[in-house]
């Protein structure tokens, strides 16, 4: 398996070919030319000629370089040392750490049985109303935040690492940019968290096909941890960056693009990873929170299409506000019913009356007279801008209700709520 | 028959080329054997002595070189006693016992037995010497709430077979012989309780296809009164993702009036399937008294599984419809979501290098999409009673688009078409089918004219809440701003449907034609109002009494106070009713 070949056919892009024989589909291979050492892995095979995607990139490389199958697949060490640690996409420490090579698994493993899959149970709290109220977040759930690129949705993921109670996180960064990685580093240090943290991080000037590695190898470990009985949450920002690393790949392989030049197998590249969120019954667990950039504020650009088809919801940010439209926590209905006997109704109830304001609020700018009913609407919406929707309100569930019960009694009568008449009864604030 | 092996050439994602001697067919079953591991494949394409074949595994670890066995048949489903509860894969693997055996992952190459090696009570139902034909019943054994018929194999050549043997009445296991049947050339064929077919053929053993007419309730208000479906007819569901298809679809399955359930989750979340496959159990069919889990078998082949298997996924769920279809029975299949398989099958054409059509998808899209709907279908079997397939698939337009090639080829074949809009699910108005852009072909229970008329105060209260874009509140007559809140009322309280209410997530038909007729009566009326600022507080009040009516208990004593408090509310501001509603109550007082 040790023999090495030492000439290459065609270089294109990140992607060359090699004439060899018993090289298994998905091995590993070590390229070596003038600029030093690259893993790369079989992506096709073609009786003798064998297709490699060169993770430092094919720039520099040259038809007479050294190829030598290792005849293994890519593979992570996992141990307890990944914690604090910083990694790239192929596994390389970037912190000058030691190499970790004990234990080693094999990333991007099969996917688990739908039959062993637990209904999810546990809410998990945040301290922002319009998530924990509205899009309640749910241990083992999946969900990318989707963003206009300026909007800070690294903040909100540094915050909800931050206020979340697991035992580790994951960060797998992809195309970040410098600056932000920092920020994630500085801000996790800052809290402390560091020591329960493995990054495994992708900049942006970093070759393309080490981004493709970064979700398998943190969901990988992930998955390890969480057999171990870990509660683990990862982050993935930004996959709109992988799926386009992944376009890049198939338009080298000249495969044929589905939509906007995206692969074919887009939608089903993108489950594998998402579809590694799982609780496992009788050990740990892995949450899943992505971001999701869309270029042009489009949401149904392929990328966050897609995604939100395997997501389990997602959480629209713009102008720095998580948006109460589109916004959506699917799980929510798992754990809501346990928290308080108006959670749902007053969920609801809300979101339709801040439907109806906006609608008030479009009246009201094309210069139509407000009736009363607009004037009360208006009011509402105000309140319910400024005391819910703001990202820096920070305030547990229960209080966050009771407040909303407070911003209704403000602004109507019961009757115009369409509230249940036995929740009114219950909650509805009696000094009105 | 003969079995011929091969050699992989070539590996391009889940597609495996292979060379091979001897003779083999298009869609035959073969296996790519590595080390240990056998990865079962499919052969979708053949030249020379070269084919391709889709791998229903993950290939990492073939090699140039491997061998290939191939089987000689195409891909099929074992059919018999014990299909249902089960939970199975795309290929009909058993996921339960797959847990069993290898743990919380799906170990690639493990294949295990779909029919779970029973014993079952067989009776008889003919005697030696009789004659039959393929499909036609050799004797019963009781699976749960269903009497599950032991038939003729479908695969059996067409004309008389005569029975040479037949067990008496007693417990034998699934798979031992029960009959021997002879044909006219006298060549003899053991029967067991359990056959295979493959599952791209449809079954067709019956007399005749009949026209669906009779509605298949669904116990959700804006389907069966608005947008029916017929048993044995065909339904689609588009929508944008976060509108609801697959809420939509559970309570369905839930609570749909037919006898067998199958549900295919085919490439999208598994979380979902769990949802069915830990609640089932639990839940009880109060038809029956049993537990839903008794009358549904879940085909689960999720994203994160093999693409392949996705798209024998459907076509395994159809078979099985079809298998119960065949007894008698009235069946729903739920395809949640047939997107999925249209991009497993531009997955494949874009590695067997097809030329493409839009969007990249195969050219032959349509046809396949057509084919599988036509499976669906009530037809009356040799015995004289009938049985229905009724096929409701989910699809996932991309970028919520209806202009898509799936949405389109899937509009083409089906009988309604039950639109979801991304405009209703943002204001939660569920389960957000659009009322008007949505169609059927089908007739509702609810009296027709009465139906009719509420649709058109559904669009004349949408042309008006355009109109007050424009004119505004002000500009707007009373007379037109109280057709506006009555077709709101209508949205809010009958249309809109909350599936998480212990009362109103199943309304049954006789309780939706009551709340429909007092209904009608109010959008019928013509209304004392003083202004607008009445009708509405009027119009809410109304909507808070129905709203409270929905959500009680119809054997409750409140259910009758409620009626005729709206009753006597509506009375206090009545002045007649409209003319075209007059029409309609008096001709209906003629039937």
């Amino acid at each position: 398996m040790q023999k090495i070949y030492t000439k290459i056919d065609s270089i294109s892009g990140n992607v060359i070919s090699v004439k060899a024989e018993n090289v298994r589909n998905g091995d590993l291979a070590v390229v070596t030319s003038k600029h030093g050492e690259s893993l790369a892995n079989v992506i096709k095979l073609n009786g003798e000629n064998v297709t490699l995607q060169v993770f430092a990139g094919g720039r520099g490389v040259s038809t007479g370089d050294k190829v030598r199958f290792l005849g293994y697949p890519m593979r992570i060490s996992y141990t307890e040392d990944l914690m604090g640690r910083v990694f790239n996409g192929s596994g390389i420490p970037r912190d000058n750490g030691p190499t970790l090579d004990e234990n080693m698994i094999e990333i991007g493993g099969p996917s688990v049985n739908p039959a062993k899959r637990i209904i999810p149970r546990n809410m998990i709290r945040t301290g922002i109303p319009m998530i924990d109220v509205f899009n309640t977040l749910v241990e083992s759930q999946k969900l990318p935040i989707f963003s206009v690129s300026g909007e800070p949705y690294n903040e909100v993921l540094a915050r909800i690492a931050m206020q979340a109670e697991v035992d580790l996180i994951i960060l797998g960064g992809m195309g970040l940019k410098y600056d932000d990685y920092l920020f994630f580093k500085d801000t996790l240090e800052a809290s402390g968290a560091m020591s329960r943290t493995i990054f495994f991080v992708h900049t942006a000037s970093d070759p393309t096909v080490e981004c493709l590695l970064v979700p398998d190898i943190s969901l990988a470990v992930a998955e390890k941890f969480a057999l171990d009985g870990k509660k683990v949450l990862v982050l993935l920002t930004d996959m709109t960056n992988f799926a386009d690393a992944m376009k890049e790949i198939a338009i080298t392989m000249e495969q044929v693009p589905s939509n906007r030049g995206y692969p074919g197998d887009l939608y089903s590249s993108l489950a594998s990873r998402y579809e590694k969120a799982v609780d496992f019954e009788g050990a740990g667990s892995v949450t899943i929170l992505a971001v999701t950039t869309m270029p042009g504020d489009d949401v149904t650009h392929p990328v966050p299409d897609n995604t939100g088809y395997i997501t389990e919801g997602q959480y629209y940010l713009k102008n720095s506000r998580i948006e109460p439209f589109g916004s959506l926590s699917r799980l929510k209905q798992q754990v809501n019913k346990d928290t308080r006997d108006d959670h749902r109704a007053l969920m609801d109830g809300m979101i339709k009356l801040y439907a109806s304001f906006k609608e008030s609020v479009e009246k009201k700018s094309m210069g139509f007279q407000m009736s009363e009913w607009d004037d009360k609407l208006l009011k509402y919406g105000d309140l319910f801008e400024s005391k819910l929707m703001d990202l820096s309100v920070n305030i547990p569930l229960e209080e966050a209700l009771d407040l909303g019960w407070d911003i209704l009694s403000d602004c109507f009568d019961p009757k115009e709520t369409g509230m249940r008449s036995e929740l009114v009864l219950t909650y509805w604030p009696k000094d009105n | 028959m003969a079995t011929n092996t091969g050699l992989v050439t070539g590996v391009n994602g889940n597609m495996v080329t292979v060379v091979f001697d001897g003779d083999i067919l298009l869609n035959e079953v073969g296996y790519i054997l590595i080390g240990e591991e056998r990865l079962k494949s499919e052969v979708i394409r053949i030249s020379g002595n070269s084919a391709s074949m889709q791998v229903f595994e993950m290939t990492n670890g073939v090699k140039v070189g491997d061998s290939v066995e191939f089987t000689g048949e195409l891909l099929s489903v074992e059919l018999g006693p014990g299909l249902l509860t089960q939970i199975y894969d795309g290929l009909q693997n058993p996921l339960p016992e797959l847990a069993a055996q290898c743990g919380f992952f799906l170990q690639r190459g493990v294949y295990l037995q779909a029919i779970p090696d029973a014993q079952w009570e067989f009776t008889p139902v003919v005697k030696k010497g009789d004659t039959v034909s393929p499909g036609e019943t050799l004797g019963t054994v009781p699976e749960g709430i269903f009497t599950h018929k032991i038939m003729v194999p479908f695969g059996f050549s067409d004309g008389a077979w005569k029975v040479v043997s037949i067990v008496k009445k007693g417990s034998y296991n699934v798979r031992s012989e029960v009959a021997v049947l002879e044909d006219e050339k006298g060549k003899k064929e053991s029967v067991s309780m359990v056959f295979t077919w493959p599952i791209k053929r449809p079954i067709t053993r019956y007399k005749e296809r009949l026209k669906p007419t009779e509605p298949m309730i669904t116990q959700v208000r804006i389907i069966d009164t608005f947008l029916p479906v017929a048993k044995g007819g065909t339904y689609c569901i588009p929508g944008p993702f976060g509108a609801g298809k697959t809420v939509l679809q559970q309570m369905t399955s839930r609570n749909a009036d037919v006898d067998i359930v199958i549900v295919a989750a085919c490439g999208e979340r598994a979380g979902e399937v769990v949802e069915t496959l830990k609640e089932f159990p639990e839940l009880i069919d109060p038809k029956t008294g049993k537990t839903l889990m008794e009358r549904t078998t879940i085909i689960c082949n999720t994203s994160s599984m093999p693409v392949a298997a996705r798209e024998a996924s459907v076509y395994t769920a159809v078979t099985i419809g079809e298998y119960y279809r065949q007894m008698g029975l009235d069946v729903l299949l739920l395809a949640d979501s047939t997107s999925r398989w249209a991009q497993a099958m531009r997955e494949m054409s874009g590695r067997l290098e097809e030329i493409p059509g839009e969007e990249a998808f195969p050219a032959y899209l349509e046809s396949t999409i057509a084919s599988f709907y036509e499976r669906a279908g009530i037809v009356r079997l040799k015995d004289g009673s009938t049985g229905s397939v009724t096929i409701g698939g989910t699809v996932s337009p991309a970028g919520g688009n209806f202009e898509e090639p799936v949405t389109q080829a899937t509009l083409k074949v089906v009988g309604a078409f039950h639109g979801l809009s991304r405009e209703r699910s943002d204001a939660r108005k569920y389960p957000a089918i659009h009322p008007l852009d949505s169609w059927t072909k089908y007739s509702s229970v609810i009296n027709q004219d009465k139906v009719s008329y509420a649709r058109s105060i559904l669009f004349r209260g949408n042309e008006v809440s355009q109109m007050m874009k424009v004119v505004g509140e002000e500009g707007t007559s009373l007379d037109d701003y109280t057709t506006y809140l009555k077709s709101d009322l209508l949205d809010s309280v009958y249309l809109q449907q909350n599936s998480f209410d212990p009362v109103d997530f199943a309304a049954p038909i006789e309780r939706q034609q009551i709340v429909f007729d007092l209904l009608f009566e109010v959008l019928a009326s013509e209304l004392n109002l003083e202004d607008k600022k009445e009708a509405r507080s009027y119009i809410n009040e109304m909507r808070q009494a129905f709203i409270d009516w929905n959500n009680t208990p119809q054997d409750s004593e409140r259910f009758g106070q409620y009626k005729d408090e709206i009753s006597s509310a509506l009375k206090s501001r009545f002045i007649s009713y409209d003319k075209k509603a007059m029409k309609i109550l008096q001709s209906n007082q003629v039937v």
